[in-house]
């Protein structure tokens, strides 16, 4: 249509209408739905995965019972009570055997409760161990410090880990080739034995377990991070920011480190469980934490010695742990799903 | 070829320097542990510690220790047992390699066929309900940590049903429960591993040749698809023996097994310098030979990873 054709059309003034505002034009040309950030989508498919955030449910309510319990707790996890000696558990109103305060004794159910005079309010949820304590509470303050444990020797896996990979990735040349074959002797170290022989020689305590476990385990991830940042090196953006002459400090904090992230999280969500492990295992050999602190496996260890006889003081500790180690491996492989849909296995 | 030998001697330059590494800082460290090796040290005498100091070689520098040490190492000698009144530890070791090595050859044994047949019913039947137990399996062995199996096998089969026995090592119904809790980790792990690979190969071209010339599915998941996905089985032969090991600590604990395991225990708690050294360089080159068997194995079966070095 030509401009002077135009002017012959002939409209009537009321055919136009004005626009209310300038806002609801540019509200035409807004998206309106929220822009998928790698984050938000991989959050979007790991909520389609019922097992993932089942885990995800129960864990975090494992982690607010135990860390709620330095404030509420059933009864206090150190206070030691000759009076209330070995009791089973008592739930009120509950009367399945196991949970209503009877035990049995060569074979006969007895109502322990009711020997030591105990008055009905007293009740002791998940019973007590021999040193009158309430197992409950210990139970609760066992999870957490377990919990506290493995969280704090993950972070640190986590940043040694990327601190060397990075470093070892970027420096590139001898200095690569020479941090490369330390990874590979640390690597064929058994990282057991290397805890064992850590915690003989420091005195058994939460900071001597964390560094013990540490030693070894942050190789995997500083493998996995230089292999990434060598990939991520090749490409155009980094190879850009270089040219621009941006530092190379800033291209691995500002380029590098954002997009190998859902590697690194994925690579501590399995170092978690595996810091758990480690740490209820070397406690249930007898080389953990000292009393009167407690952790899930030195619970488990004081349990097995007497679980014939005392058998609720066992399998409370050893059900807690199975659960959190199944939470954190399903959530771990829900989480990788997520981040890489193409590397579902 | 001269690929080949140029990886060969690279791969044994580090597990030899490896080896080194860690009879070194073991020894170092081990020498560095609190506490004495003697039982009642306070009632003993000045001259009468004097005497067994310098019987046992501690009155000399460390560093002639070590190299004293070293020496021996080198002609098969491990020293004597502080624990065991003149045992060498060459011979306390060596009728307990037997009892650990059975446990842990069954438990592979037992793990990867098992793995393997799940991990196949897995993929040929994906989606449903024998995948989904099979999956459920899998996931319970790999989190449920091993010493938790063993006290729950402990408490079933032998103390409430009495079916076999609870603990020690007296003929092979001995070994069956500590086998299957030893069994659980390598099952678990094989069973996922050869679902995800059956998966991949079933939905591969040659596959679906093999299927339109008329072979039934579960002869080409045998004849082809198993056997490319067994290959790369190989990879988690070094990660298996790793919790093999692990687990043999607590589990030949657990059930009584006088194996290496329950003497490295028992060394640590007494102290015994020689012994713990052993049983630590006994571990380590066992591991290192594994890894080094594995990485030749995988080298040969996939000659892409020699080339480039194999990292």
């Amino acid at each position: 249509m030509l401009p002077n054709e135009l002017e012959n059309l002939n409209l009537p003034q009321d055919a136009f209408e004005p626009l209310e505002s300038a806002t609801a034009a540019a509200e035409c040309e807004s998206i309106h739905s929220i822009s998928l950030n790698f984050f938000r989508d991989s959050w979007r498919r790991l909520k389609k995965n019922k097992s993932a955030v089942l885990s995800l449910a129960v864990l975090l309510l494992v982690a607010l019972l135990a860390f709620g319990s330095i404030w509420v707790s059933p009864h206090n996890p150190n206070k030691q009570d000759l009076a209330h000696v070995n009791l089973p558990p008592r739930i009120p109103g509950v009367s399945v055997d196991g949970f209503n305060g009877t035990a049995l004794v060569s074979g006969e159910r007895v109502d322990k409760y009711a020997q030591l005079h105990i008055p009905a309010d007293v009740n002791f949820y998940l019973g007590t161990d021999g040193l009158g304590r309430d197992a409950l509470s210990r139970l609760l303050m066992g999870t957490r410090t377990s919990l506290i444990i493995a969280i704090i020797a993950a972070l640190l896996d986590l940043s040694i880990g990327v601190a060397y990979g990075m470093f070892s990735a970027i420096s590139g040349g001898r200095v690569d080739e020479i941090l490369q074959r330390i990874l590979e002797i640390l690597s064929g170290i058994p990282t057991l034995v290397v805890m064992i022989l850590m915690l003989t020689i420091f005195e058994p305590g939460m900071v001597s377990i964390i560094l013990a476990m540490i030693i070894t385990g942050w190789v995997n991830m500083a493998r996995m991070v230089r292999a990434q940042t060598l990939k991520l090196q090749e490409q155009e953006f980094v190879l850009a920011a270089a040219t621009l002459g941006v530092s190379k400090l800033k291209i691995a904090l500002k380029h590098i480190l954002p997009n190998i992230s859902s590697i690194i999280v994925v690579q501590m969500m399995f170092s978690i469980p595996t810091a758990i492990f480690f740490e209820a295992f070397l406690s249930f050999i007898g080389l953990g934490l000292k009393v009167p602190m407690a952790s899930l496996g030195t619970l488990l260890s004081d349990g097995y010695k007497t679980f014939r006889f005392l058998p609720h003081l066992m399998w409370p500790p050893a059900i807690v742990l199975s659960i959190i180690m199944i939470c954190f491996n399903l959530l771990a492989d829900g989480i990788r799903d997520a981040f890489d849909p193409k590397m579902k296995g | 070829m001269k690929n080949f030998s140029k990886y060969l001697l690279k791969k044994i330059g580090i597990m030899l320097l490896t080896l080194w590494l860690i009879v070194t800082c073991t020894f170092f460290l081990i020498h560095s542990l609190p506490g004495s090796p003697y039982v009642n040290q306070e009632k003993l005498t000045p001259a009468q510690l004097e005497i067994l100091n310098r019987q046992a070689g501690l009155d000399r520098p460390i560093t002639e220790q070590y190299f004293i040490y070293f020496k021996n190492l080198l002609h098969g000698d491990l020293g004597t047992s502080f624990q065991f009144k003149n045992q060498p530890v060459a011979k306390l070791l060596i009728n307990r390699v037997g009892p650990s090595v059975q446990l842990g050859l069954q438990a592979i044994v037992v793990g990867t066929v098992l793995g393997v047949i799940f991990g196949i019913i897995s993929a040929m039947k994906q989606n449903t309900w024998a995948d989904s137990i099979v999956t459920i399996i899998a996931i319970l062995g790999r989190s449920i940590p091993n010493f938790i199996f063993a006290v729950v096998l402990q408490y079933i089969f032998a103390v409430r049903l009495g079916l076999l026995p609870i603990a020690l090592w007296n003929g092979f119904s001995y070994t069956i429960l500590p086998t299957i809790t030893l069994a659980m980790a390598p099952m678990a792990n094989s069973a996922r591993f050869i679902r995800t690979e059956m998966v991949e190969v079933l939905n591969s071209d040659y596959i679906e040749l093999a299927r339109s010339k008329g072979l039934n599915r579960w002869q080409t998941a045998f004849r082809h698809g198993l056997r490319n996905s067994l290959i790369p089985l190989i990879t988690l032969l070094g990660p298996m023996a790793v919790s093999l090991m692990t687990g043999s600590l607590v589990v030949e604990n657990i059930y009584a097994v006088p194996g290496i395991g329950e003497q490295f225990v028992k060394s640590i708690i007494t102290n015994d310098y020689p012994t713990i050294m052993a049983i630590t360089i006994l571990y380590s080159v066992m591991l290192v030979l594994v890894i080094f068997v594995v990485d030749l194995l995988y080298g040969l079966v996939d000659p892409r990873i020699r080339v480039t070095g194999g990292a």
